[in-house]
């Protein structure tokens, strides 16, 4: 497992936030985790304003996990942006929510998402899918070359 | 009389008045004519016998002496009268005694034998009369005086009278034609007016406008009354748009509150699914975490506590997906396609089989349950079924469920039933509501959603559904899929 590789936390609940961090812990994936706690500051992290770049180091960035009901700019546009920029367009991202509903599920997909994982009630099928998402995106999944 | 009734009022009116003038003036001029010729007949049998009288006398003494050419003489003083064509004294022994004769070459068979003894006669003919007198002297006949008379002035006059009436006739019809044709337009004219009013109505579909000529007569009250029935069904008319244009304003304005509701129902759903989750989520969460981390801290009680609260969360969290699910199914589109429920019967049971460690059900499903409707919501409402059937023969020893279809009054009902525990036939309403359960959570695990799904996608079909049961006999759930839904007819069975 390649430890200087970052994942980004996109969640507005700090209670999620807790859940998520002890669930990554609990697997024994002890990668940095960036947490942006709104659309805005995920955008900022990952493509930056008023001309500057970014906060985080892309080429470290392994996945982001973007909840969708976001504070100031939603999930689905933090996508759509993403997308759209040249640096971040094969970034993968997981949508990471509680919905499991068809729109949010279509709007997902269609605006470039890699991955859809609901967020279960249960905390030890919380835990175990956190272990997947650890293991696949960590792991078995070769990261898109740096486009920089 | 075809032709007649498909004439045009106006022609109506004029036939009906020639005709009825005509034949009256025909009756009286032939009852007249008749009469007349009567009268002229008589008369000239009366002039006739006058001649033949005073004829008789004057030849008394030309009989009593036998003078012939005395009896002659007087026989010709007869021409002075242009009628009689020929005269003849007969003797008493009916010798022919003398004769007059106007016009010599035809005279001759003129005279005929008077046949008769009586006092006198007459015989009319076709062209003459023949007159006879017998002639007596002191209570005795001596002869008799034979006149015979032409017809001619008769015929003639009656030709002259023929002629005034047949002139007078078509004098009459003419004027009447004239009368007939300025009058009849004073009924015939309303008339054509109302018809051409009624035309224009069936053709324009105008009820505004109105026929003209208004008398006191009764074509003058059918018009009045024509026109009031027309302002009646432009009043009705205008009303009913009205009230149209009122309805559909009032679906318009249903229409966006509906869609405002579900709009509101929508965003509801997304906000169950989304806020409602995530403090579930922390409570089971930290529970889980204070659980693990500081379970020495803990007693028997608090940890039974927690466990409960766990719990607790894990069930309202399925209560949630329950609503979003059931909220799911009202609001999904129906998409109609060909669904085959027994072989969807028979992939479900088996899932079950797999799922289930070593429970052995005998499960009957009959083939050829092809109908017409959506494949997600169908499959959703017989996993329900099945799967609610599975559940509750759980305590059977040997498990039976069966799917099968019966056709009933041309509508084909489908059934999924179990020997399971069953269910007390008064509380056959409740079964269908959501949320409602008639088991406790330790006896049969769930949430009280199945049924209640079941309903809302059968309705969404068109059909109905029903429930029979027993408490310790099992349940039947009956469902029909509305018109249209059946599709293949196979019956043949198969144990499955």
């Amino acid at each position: 497992m390649d430890d200087k590789r970052i994942v980004l936390l996109v969640e507005d609940n700090p209670d999620d936030e807790a859940l998520t961090l002890r669930a990554l812990k609990k697997n024994n994936i002890l990668n940095e985790v960036v947490v942006a706690r709104d659309g805005a500051e995920a955008l900022d992290y990952l493509l930056g304003s008023d001309g500057k770049s970014g906060r985080i180091r892309l080429d470290q960035l392994a996945v982001v996990l973007l909840d969708l009901k976001l504070p100031k700019v939603n999930g689905l546009e933090v996508l759509r942006r993403v997308r759209a920029d040249p640096r971040t367009r094969r970034l993968p991202i997981v949508v990471l929510t509680s919905s499991k509903e068809e729109k949010d599920l279509v709007g997902a997909y269609d605006s470039g998402a890699n991955s859809y994982v609901q967020k279960p009630v249960e905390f030890a099928a919380f835990v175990e899918a956190a272990r997947h998402l650890g293991l696949y995106w960590l792991v078995t999944n070769a990261p898109p070359p740096m486009t920089r | 009389m075809a032709l007649f009734s498909d004439a045009s009022v106006k022609v109506k009116l004029i036939l009906v008045s020639i005709l009825s003038k005509g034949i009256a003036l025909l009756v009286a001029g032939i009852v007249i004519t008749s009469l007349d010729l009567m009268a002229l007949r008589e008369k000239l049998v009366r002039r006739m016998s006058i001649q033949a009288d005073i004829a008789g006398a004057n030849c008394i003494s030309a009989l009593q002496f036998s003078d012939s050419n005395s009896a002659g003489t007087t026989l010709a003083a007869l021409r002075a009268d242009p009628r009689i064509r020929a005269a003849g004294l007969y003797a008493s022994d009916r010798r022919l005694f003398a004769t007059y004769v106007r016009d010599p070459p035809n005279g001759a068979p003129l005279l005929e034998d008077p046949l008769s003894d009586t006092g006198g006669g007459h015989r009319l003919g076709e062209d003459r009369l023949v007159l006879w007198r017998t002639i007596v002297l002191d209570g005795k006949a001596i002869g008799s005086v034979v006149i015979v008379s032409d017809l001619s002035e008769i015929s003639a006059t009656m030709t002259r009278d023929v002629v005034l009436f047949v002139c007078v006739l078509l004098g009459s019809l003419l004027i009447a034609v004239i009368i007939s044709s300025r009058l009849q337009r004073s009924i015939s004219q309303p008339i054509l007016n109302l018809a051409d009013v009624a035309r224009r109505v069936t053709l324009e579909k105008d009820y505004s406008v109105r026929a003209s000529g208004v008398s006191r007569d009764e074509i003058g009250s059918l018009v009045t009354a024509f026109n009031e029935m027309l302002e009646e069904i432009r009043q009705q008319e205008s009303a009913l748009r009205s009230a149209r244009d009122g309805l559909e304003q009032r679906v318009a304005e249903r229409t966006v509150q509906l869609r405002a509701a579900n709009k509101e129902l929508e965003a509801f759903s997304y906000s169950v699914s989304h806020d409602l989750r995530a403090p579930l989520r922390s409570i089971e969460g930290f529970s889980r975490a204070l659980m693990e981390d500081c379970a020495d801290g803990l007693s028997n009680a608090g940890q039974d506590s927690l466990r409960r609260i766990i719990g607790s969360t894990v069930r309202m969290g399925q209560l949630i997906d329950g609503l979003l699910n059931l909220s799911r199914v009202t609001r999904a589109e129906v998409r109609g396609r060909s669904v085959d429920l027994s072989s969807l019967a028979g992939e479900l049971v088996a899932e079950l089989r797999s799922g289930e460690d070593g429970r052995q059900v005998e499960c009957v499903i009959a083939k050829g349950a092809v109908v017409e409707g959506d494949p997600a919501l169908l499959r959703a409402a017989l996993q329900n079924l099945i799967g609610n059937a599975w559940k509750f023969t759980r305590k059977r020893a040997s498990a039976r469920i069966e799917f099968g279809f019966a056709e009933e009054a041309g509508e084909r009902t489908y059934f999924v039933r179990d020997n399971g525990a069953g269910f007390e036939m008064s509380y056959s309403d409740k079964l269908f509501g959501a949320f409602q359960r008639l088991h406790g959570q330790d006896e049969f695990p769930g949430i009280g959603i199945g049924l209640a799904t079941v309903q809302r996608i059968v309705t969404r079909h068109g059909g109905r559904v029903w429930a029979i049961g027993a408490p310790g006999e099992g349940a039947t759930v009956y469902f029909t899929l509305g018109k249209g839904g059946d599709i293949g007819r196979q019956e043949d069975r198969a144990a499955g």
